[in-house]
């Protein structure tokens, strides 16, 4: 006996939309017994962990600033993914676009040069992850090199380049043997966007680039080969898309976002390169855009929840001793609903019996 | 692993070697009788869905026999040998095995009872030796007591030179041919100890000199007893080897013969057929200039699997259908893909449409000139399964139909055309824009004919047309292949089915091996004729 999924001929768009609402509601419960059977109440779990944080507004601010990096880096990862191209080595994009997003910043510093500055670096860091990106999916193109373990090689790769760097040339002269760069003068650095807060212009760039998004791969004939290359490649040369065209290309994308997301946390964020710019935004955002099931206005809704789990985690640990790895877990319990949840919305289940196969 | 000859006890170690003692006796132990009926199948009937893949089918073997089941591609000799090995459970029918009704649950309880089959493509572990690849398949039976590297090793080479099947147990199977890469198969199936052997298409990868190796070591077996199954359809194989034949036709039983004492025409006549089941609508209409043209197309094979293309030429009219006839696997993709842009002529002029030369165009710079096509693969190739009806649509129509602005699709405008294809060519479909994959082949099929024809192409290249659809939209499909030619365009046509060539067809040509015959007027050639061009048989006198 196997269990077979039999896709559904009509889907009604109703279980569609709630589908996702189903998928949190259950991991929730998931979450809250794992929670009793450790001896703490789940009802002030849920109010430290979605309330609060969400009442709050340095904490809501916290919150839009992880968000900011995991949205764009998991818009990025939607294009590649619906592809089928897997880009693991988003982090590494990130830490790339960060450094030649850095460069003019770090070379001008003390100059006092304006506004343009900042555009040139931004650009820079979309440059410089994108590049780093089309690495692997040359790679790929030309060699049938697999993506995924040189996408993923290429982020340590990044990593290790940037620790040489703040602690050797770009090493700030003043700042005490710490592995980082000087801080960037005020020009280059992103604005923030109400009065004395944290949240910077960044939510602004996040927000174009999944209304782009949105559109591009929703309506757009170049979203539409990505997606019949996803789903099936001869199909796509049938259709006169090159698979190679389109594999550059969402790399590009894919990288240039995640680039992006790399200048703009340093620029807007942190002010200054070091060692510990990510915060495993790169991986996450994976994360992030499954739950965002591949969709960019998903991809916001999973940033959201992630970041509120992440702040609301802390929280946690905080009052009620929990330890940070159940958000980890939560997140886990909430991405494997979601994506089970959406199979069994766009098919059913069916029991087979006996061994057959196709003639 | 490593052969380690002194972990076996010792009574394990007879009883292997009593064993295998057994198989090189050659299965003439007192058990095993040397004449008799073996195995009979009756009134096997196996559907899929509304397709009946056998029909009532009776087969008997025996003992020492070889017994040839014959058959086109689609004739349900696939289907029945699944049935027979256990991999597929009948609806109808019953298996007696040596006087006994068996029921197989699983292929280990048809290898039980000593059914062994050689696949025709091979399963094989490149990167293992030919040992550790026999090793790997044996059955528990074998394995769990006294297994031994070093001894498996040894009766390998005794086997082989039992059966003329040399081979070095060490060797890594990517240094091997394909005769080669065979005869681990056979080995692994003799090292079964099988009462029937059943081989699929056993030459279609060999040269001639390895097959007639093949012919010497199952002659052999025979000899000890053994009954063989040899499916095939090229005639002089069976004509040299077999004692009976059984030939399938459309998954019903035809006819039984011996094979020595007909001649290739006359199973060449059963194995296709003689009726005509549906006649073409004679309406008259002009046949014009010339639409497609191929000039000597020589394409190298992109991969050991495929088929080169040599020398091809060819030419279809407005107003003409020309059939492609031939057996899978002799360059029938790749002569699609070609003509499709899908891969690319060597140079623009040896594929012209229209008089434009096309060689070095992409596919859709050649639907820009009029041309649209249909592969064999519904699913992946012509369609993709997950995409609703209207996405598919987009699939082959998006440079041509004004639904590409500025880079955006035109969803809307897709939706109404695939609701033309849907209403225009009766797919029957539930619910109202479902994901091609929902769709049963034979509707996915008028749709994706639909598709293309409702493009009103100049030029339709379509690659088996009917490929596992049903009787009524085979019907249909054809009568929308003829009503367009009938409107001017040129229509070539791919396809096994010589019934389906014949009632369709203005001209009839055979590929096979990668090379193309000339094309002869329906009206001036028999399906034998045919038949014997696609098993491969030089026709001097055709006509």
């Amino acid at each position: 006996m196997r269990l077979e999924l039999v896709p559904r001929a009509s889907v009604s768009p109703i279980a569609r939309a709630l589908s996702p609402l189903v998928a949190i509601v259950l991991a929730g419960l998931m979450a809250g017994l794992v929670i009793a059977l450790m001896g703490r109440s789940p009802l002030a779990a849920f109010d430290i962990y979605i309330r609060e944080p969400l009442g709050d507004s340095w904490a809501l601010q916290e919150m839009g600033m992880k968000m900011i990096p995991l949205t764009l880096i998991a818009t990025g990862l939607v294009y590649c993914f619906r592809a089928n191209l897997w880009n693991i080595g988003a982090e590494g994009q990130y830490t790339m676009g960060a450094i030649v997003g850095s460069i003019l910043p770090l070379a001008t510093q003390g100059m006092e040069l304006g506004r343009w500055l900042l555009v040139i670096a931004l650009i820079m860091g979309v440059i410089g992850g994108a590049v780093y990106a089309l690495i692997p999916s040359y790679l790929k193109v030309r060699l049938g090199v697999s993506e995924i373990l040189s996408s993923l090689m290429l982020v340590y790769i990044a990593q290790l380049v940037l620790d040489y760097l703040v602690r050797g040339p770009w090493r700030d002269p003043k700042g005490f043997n710490f592995p980082q760069s000087v801080m960037f003068d005020a020009g280059s650095t992103l604005p923030v966007l109400f009065g004395d807060g944290r949240l910077h212009a960044g939510l602004i760039l996040a927000i174009v680039a999944v209304v782009v998004s949105t559109v591009v791969l929703g309506w757009s004939l170049f979203g539409y080969a990505i997606k019949v290359i996803g789903s099936a490649p001869k199909a796509a040369g049938f259709s006169g898309f090159s698979a190679a065209r389109i594999s550059l290309m969402v790399f590009a994308i894919s990288g240039g976002l995640a680039g992006l997301a790399g200048i703009v946390e340093v620029s807007g964020q942190i002010g200054q390169l070091k060692p510990s710019i990510s915060a495993g935004y790169g991986f996450t955002a994976i994360t992030v855009a499954f739950l965002g099931r591949l969709h960019p206005l998903g991809v916001v809704f999973g940033a959201f929840v992630v970041s509120l789990t992440a702040i609301g985690g802390e929280n946690a640990q905080i009052m009620l001793k929990l330890p940070l790895d159940l958000t980890t877990c939560f997140q886990g319990l909430l991405l494997l609903s979601v994506l089970a949840a959406d199979a069994l919305t766009s098919s059913s289940i069916r029991v087979v019996r006996t061994p057959k196969k196709e003639a | 692993m490593e052969a380690d000859e002194t972990s076996i006890p010792a009574a394990d170690s007879a009883r292997q070697s009593q064993m295998l003692a057994t198989i090189e006796a050659g299965l003439s132990e007192e058990s095993v009788q040397k004449s008799g009926l073996l195995v009979q199948m009756t009134g096997i009937t196996k559907r899929f869905g509304a397709f009946t893949a056998n029909d009532g089918i009776s087969l008997g073997v025996e003992r020492g026999q070889i017994h040839a089941l014959l058959g086109e591609n689609g004739a349900g000799k696939s289907t029945l040998m699944k049935i027979l090995n256990g991999l597929l459970r009948p609806d109808e029918g019953e298996i007696v095995w040596n006087g006994e009704t068996v029921q197989f649950k699983s292929p280990q309880d048809a290898a039980k009872l000593g059914i062994s089959m050689v696949f025709q493509h091979f399963s094989l572990f490149e990167n293992m030796s030919v040992l550790e690849n026999i090793a790997v398949a044996l059955p528990g039976s074998i394995r769990q007591n006294g297994f031994n590297l070093g001894k498996l090793s040894k009766r390998i080479e005794e086997v082989g030179e039992a059966y003329g099947l040399a081979l070095s147990p060490q060797r890594p199977v990517y240094s091997l041919s394909a005769g080669e890469r065979q005869r681990i198969e056979i080995i692994r199936a003799l090292l079964r100890d099988p009462k029937l052997l059943v081989l699929d298409e056993p030459t279609s990868v060999l040269t001639p000199q390895e097959a007639d190796a093949l012919f010497v070591t199952l002659e052999q077996l025979a000899r000890k007893g053994c009954g063989l199954l040899y499916i095939s359809h090229k005639l002089d194989e069976v004509q040299r080897l077999c004692s009976k034949a059984t030939i399938l036709r459309g998954g019903k039983l035809v006819g039984e013969c011996d094979p020595r004492s007909e001649n290739v025409r006359s199973l060449a006549a059963m194995m296709v057929g003689t009726h005509v089941p549906e006649v073409r609508s004679q309406a008259l209409h002009k046949i014009g200039d010339v639409r497609l043209e191929v000039e000597a197309l020589t394409l190298p094979a992109p991969d050991m699997h495929a088929k080169s293309l040599n020398h091809i030429m060819l030419s279809v009219h407005g107003g003409e259908v020309l059939g492609i006839a031939g057996i899978a696997g002799n360059g029938q993709s790749e002569l699609f893909a070609a003509l499709s842009g899908e891969a690319l002529a060597p140079q623009a002029r040896t594929i012209l449409i229209d008089t434009m030369p096309v060689g070095q165009l992409d596919i859709e710079s050649r639907r820009a000139l009029g041309a649209a096509f249909i592969p064999e693969q519904r699913l992946g190739h012509g369609a993709v399964p997950g995409m609703a009806l209207s996405d598919n649509l987009v699939l082959s129509r998006h440079g041509t139909d004004r639904l590409d602005r500025y880079g955006m699709v035109n969803f809307r405008r897709a939706r109404r055309l695939s609701d033309e294809v849907v209403s225009k060519f009766d797919v029957r479909v539930s619910g109202k824009n479902p994901p091609a994959g929902s769709l049963s082949g034979g509707n996915l099929q008028k749709f994706v004919v639909g598709r293309e024809i409702l493009a009103r192409p100049g030029v339709l290249v379509v690659d088996q047309p009917t490929w596992g659809v049903d009787a009524g939209a085979a019907v249909a499909i054809r009568q929308a292949l003829i009503n367009l030619a009938a409107q001017g365009a040129a229509v070539l046509v791919i396809s096994q089915d010589l019934d389906e060539l014949f009632s369709i067809s203005d001209r009839i040509a055979v590929l096979h091996e990668g090379s193309l015959s000339a094309a002869l007027p329906t009206g001036q050639v028999t399906r034998e004729t045919i038949g014997l061009m696609m098993a491969g048989s030089e026709v001097d006198d055709a006509a």
